[in-house]
């Protein structure tokens, strides 16, 4: 953000800046809502090709109607056959009230706005900790458990992969780094894989850690030791992730690093003498943040999608597991609801990334700024 | 073909490239003997489980897990009447019959189940039947009597008053020696000759009876039993090919149609290329686990469906924004003018000139992708979404995590199909790893 030949302000630079990178901002916001409107599109139109949805509604419709008839006092004394025509007629305003009875093109776009407002309906058969039928409030219930797990297990695994990569290009060839070499395809298996290796030894075999659950039951008394019998729970699917994808990140984040180290600038940095952690943070690693953010959004999105089996695996009581019980109980609204979030979820992860991009590479702002 | 066989050359100087295609190759032998030694039809009958693995044990560690822990735990014994001599008397109407099945114990450990089935043909009535045990000390257990039809099993293990009688289970405490069978002691196995008597009365001249003694061991084959008896060999047998199969068409479907779409994409250019953006864009919102859950869900569990799911979504799949950087350069390329220059038609241009330029690149991703596939039907599996008549690993795992296998000790349950699943994936892995760095030339220096 330099300018030689016309000296401004920081002030005034600061408010350019910003002048190009609302309008940037809301544009890509707007992108990505169009994006998740049409993927809750397509899930939807996925899940109603058996006609699921529609068999859902009239039946949710039906038994509204019923117990809202039933349970008013001024039908009490009305025989059943004179109650169940006006439970029919009522059905069927209802049925035309939500335009079933019309093509499921028409239809479809309720839908499609009923989930994008985030009003995904009541679950069929299950119900959250507090008793709440509401499909969003099973998954709000459920969202911190996973964001919790699968922030920490990113976060941990995306700093030390670039921490160890960057020490490793820097003694390129050393054992260390053949073992790293020789490892990395142990990374083709998922975490939940390595999960039920270390059940098996650190539960099992010798029984130091739990083999499953979030909190030991029942949940112990006061915060501190909440939260220690929380991180215990945590250790081995923590690890189990870890595993499955630190050797990978090194290899990939250390070829990376090794590529950049051998352009010509990072050459004439080292020719003038600077030291090398200089060399590392301004020639390094400032050119690289680009990529190295792209693919920890990546990572991010890939984990979003790999939480249903481990947090099976490890009984964590998260999104994934949710959506697991939601298919034993073959609960669709619960089903879709899912999905809906994570759609939601990926377009925040892409617009938080895109966000981060313009601050840190100035020519996706100007070009954000100008289309 | 000489850039190949310098590719090959190159390969060999990679240890674990070699150790990569040996694996391959054993899994792809195993993959074809499989179907040989099992016909198709035949492991899906199995694998429906049922009366045919009736004489297998519960729940048997494979037999080579004795040599591990120094055991010397019992196989099953199967004693026919068929191979035994009977004796037998004539009455007004039927006959009486006497047979001894005589067998050896060897083993430290107790039988898990102890069962006799028995078959009657042509009888006028229910024939009657009487069985006695002796043990090798000479002591003598009735076991009981009672009719039985066409086709019945005496379930020794079961039988109430026995264990009463003797305050074990039949199949621990029939096998016990006496001065180990008073409560509170830890029963000791007497070893020697055992012999089951089998006293029957038949009613009508042509009737006939065979009886079989199953002795149920605790270790079986090389692959051991699940909770239905099933040999969990078919399934860790058929498993190879299933898996090889579905990995292999899933990374060639998915490499092939997304090549091409990024291909076609930078081909043509403007409102195609943006089109082909911006639907790369939503697949990447679209979660490819849950819309298989859903699917699985809510239609069928079949694998095929899976894989052409799979393929689908991932058309336009993030591959497509890597391919395209590659492309893009090539498009300029001279040679790909004198193709216009001769009149070459776009699709033409795409399907011979770009694509077959980026295919050595693309080998290497193509290889690493072939074990995503394969753990990624075992997770559809473990999570009860398996196809319902296919016998694969990913089954075995969900059977053993359905039974919590890990907390009943059942190691080798999870470890087998788990130990081939990382063996698959190493394998491809390993390859192409080292493909990687032999193909890609900014990578062949480091």
């Amino acid at each position: 953000m330099k300018n030689t030949s016309r000296p401004i302000s920081k002030a005034t630079a600061i408010r350019q800046n910003l002048s190009r990178f609302i309008p940037f901002a809301l544009l890509r916001l707007l992108g990505l809502f169009i994006t998740v409107v049409i993927g809750v599109y397509l899930t939807i139109l996925i899940a109603n090709m058996g006609g699921k949805v529609d068999e859902l509604r009239l039946l949710q419709i039906r038994t509204t109607v019923g117990e809202q008839v039933r349970a008013d006092p001024a039908f009490f004394d009305m025989p059943v056959a004179e109650r169940d025509d006006i439970i029919e007629s009522r059905v069927t305003l209802e049925v035309k009230r939500r335009r079933l009875d019309q093509p499921f093109v028409a239809r479809s776009i309720d839908y499609l706005l009923a989930a994008v407002r985030l009003d995904l309906g009541r679950s069929e058969e299950m119900h959250s900790d507090s008793g709440a039928r509401e499909v969003s409030a099973i998954i709000l219930e459920r969202l911190p458990a996973t964001l919790l797990l699968f922030g920490t297990a990113n976060l941990a695994v995306f700093f030390s992969a670039v921490f160890f990569a960057l020490r490793l290009s820097r003694r390129y060839g050393s054992w260390m780094d053949r073992a790293v070499i020789a490892l990395a395809p142990t990374s083709a298996a998922p975490a939940w894989f390595f999960g039920i290796f270390l059940i098996l030894v650190f539960a099992f075999l010798t029984p130091v850690l739990p083999a499953g659950g979030m909190v030991h039951v029942p949940p112990p008394e006061g915060r501190l030791a909440w939260g220690l019998s929380v991180a215990q729970h945590m250790v081995l699917p923590l690890a189990a992730m870890f595993f499955s994808s630190i050797f990978i990140s090194i290899y990939s984040w250390r070829t990376f690093f090794l590529i950049h180290s051998s352009e010509d600038y990072v050459e004439m940095a080292r020719a003038k003498g600077l030291p090398g952690r200089l060399i590392e943070k301004r020639y390094v690693l400032r050119p690289a943040l680009s990529p190295i953010i792209t693919s920890f959004a990546l990572m991010l999105i890939g984990l979003w999608s790999g939480a249903i089996i481990l947090e099976q695996v490890f009984n964590w009581p998260g999104l994934g597991s949710l959506i697991f019980r939601a298919i034993g109980h073959r609960d669709t609204p619960m089903i879709i609801g899912s999905v809906v979030i994570f759609a939601y979820l990926l377009a925040i992860t892409v617009f938080l990334l895109d966000i981060l991009y313009a601050i840190l590479d100035p020519r996706v702002r100007i070009q954000g700024g100008r289309s | 073909m000489t850039s190949f066989s310098r590719a090959v050359a190159e390969l060999k100087r990679y240890p674990s490239a070699v150790a990569g295609l040996l694996l391959i190759a054993l899994l792809l032998l195993a993959g074809i003997f499989a179907p040989l030694y099992i016909p198709y039809g035949e492991a899906l009958a199995k694998w429906r489980g049922g009366d045919a693995w009736r004489m297998y044990p519960v729940n048997a560690a494979p037999a080579w897990t004795d040599w591990l822990t120094g055991n010397n735990n019992p196989r099953t014994q199967i004693l026919s009447t068929r191979d035994a001599s009977r004796t037998q008397a004539h009455f007004a109407g039927g006959r009486q019959e006497h047979i001894a099945l005589h067998f050896d114990y060897e083993a430290d450990g107790f039988p898990s189940e102890l069962n006799v089935f028995l078959q009657t043909d042509r009888s006028a009535r229910a024939p009657f039947v009487r069985l006695t045990w002796l043990t090798p000390s000479g002591e003598r257990f009735l076991l009981g009597g009672q009719r039985v039809s066409a086709a019945d099993r005496i379930s020794i293990s079961q039988h109430q008053l026995l264990s009463q009688r003797l305050g074990q289970a039949p199949h621990v405490g029939l096998f016990a020696q006496p001065a180990s069978r008073k409560s509170g002691a830890t029963p000791v196995v007497q070893k020697g000759r055992y012999t089951l008597a089998i006293d029957a009365i038949l009613f009508g001249d042509e009737a006939t009876l065979e009886a079989d003694l199953v002795v149920y061991g605790r270790v079986h084959g090389i692959a051991g039993t699940d909770h239905q008896r099933r040999d969990l060999l078919v399934a860790l047998l058929w498993g190879i090919p299933i898996a090889l199969a579905f990995g292999l068409l899933a990374a060639v479907g998915t490499t092939l149609t997304t090549l091409f779409i990024a291909a076609a994409g930078v081909w043509y250019g403007g409102w195609r290329d943006a089109l082909i953006q911006r639907l790369t864009e939503i697949n990447m919102i679209l979660p490819l686990l849950p819309i298989l859950v859903m699917i699985g869900a809510l239609y069928s569990t079949s694998i095929w469906l899976m894989l052409g799911v799979v393929v689908l979504l991932s058309i336009f799949g993030g591959g497509i924004k890597m391919y395209r950087a590659m492309l893009l350069p090539i498009k300029q390329a001279p040679y790909i003018e004198a193709a216009r220059a001769y009149g070459a038609g776009g699709f033409r241009i795409v399907i011979r000139y770009m694509i077959p330029r980026v295919l050595p690149v693309l080998i290497p991703t193509f290889v690493t992708l072939i074990p995503t596939f394969v753990f990624l039907e075992a997770s559809l599996a473990v999570l009860g979404l398996g196809d319902p008549v296919l016998p694969t690993w990913g089954k075995i795992l969900n059977d053993a995590q359905t039974q919590s296998a890990l907390y009943n000790g059942y190691y080798y349950w999870v470890l087998a199909p788990a130990v081939l699943l990382m063996l698959t994936g190493l394998g491809f892995a390993m390859l192409g790893f080292a493909m990687d760095r032999v193909f890609n030339p900014r990578l062949r220096s480091l």
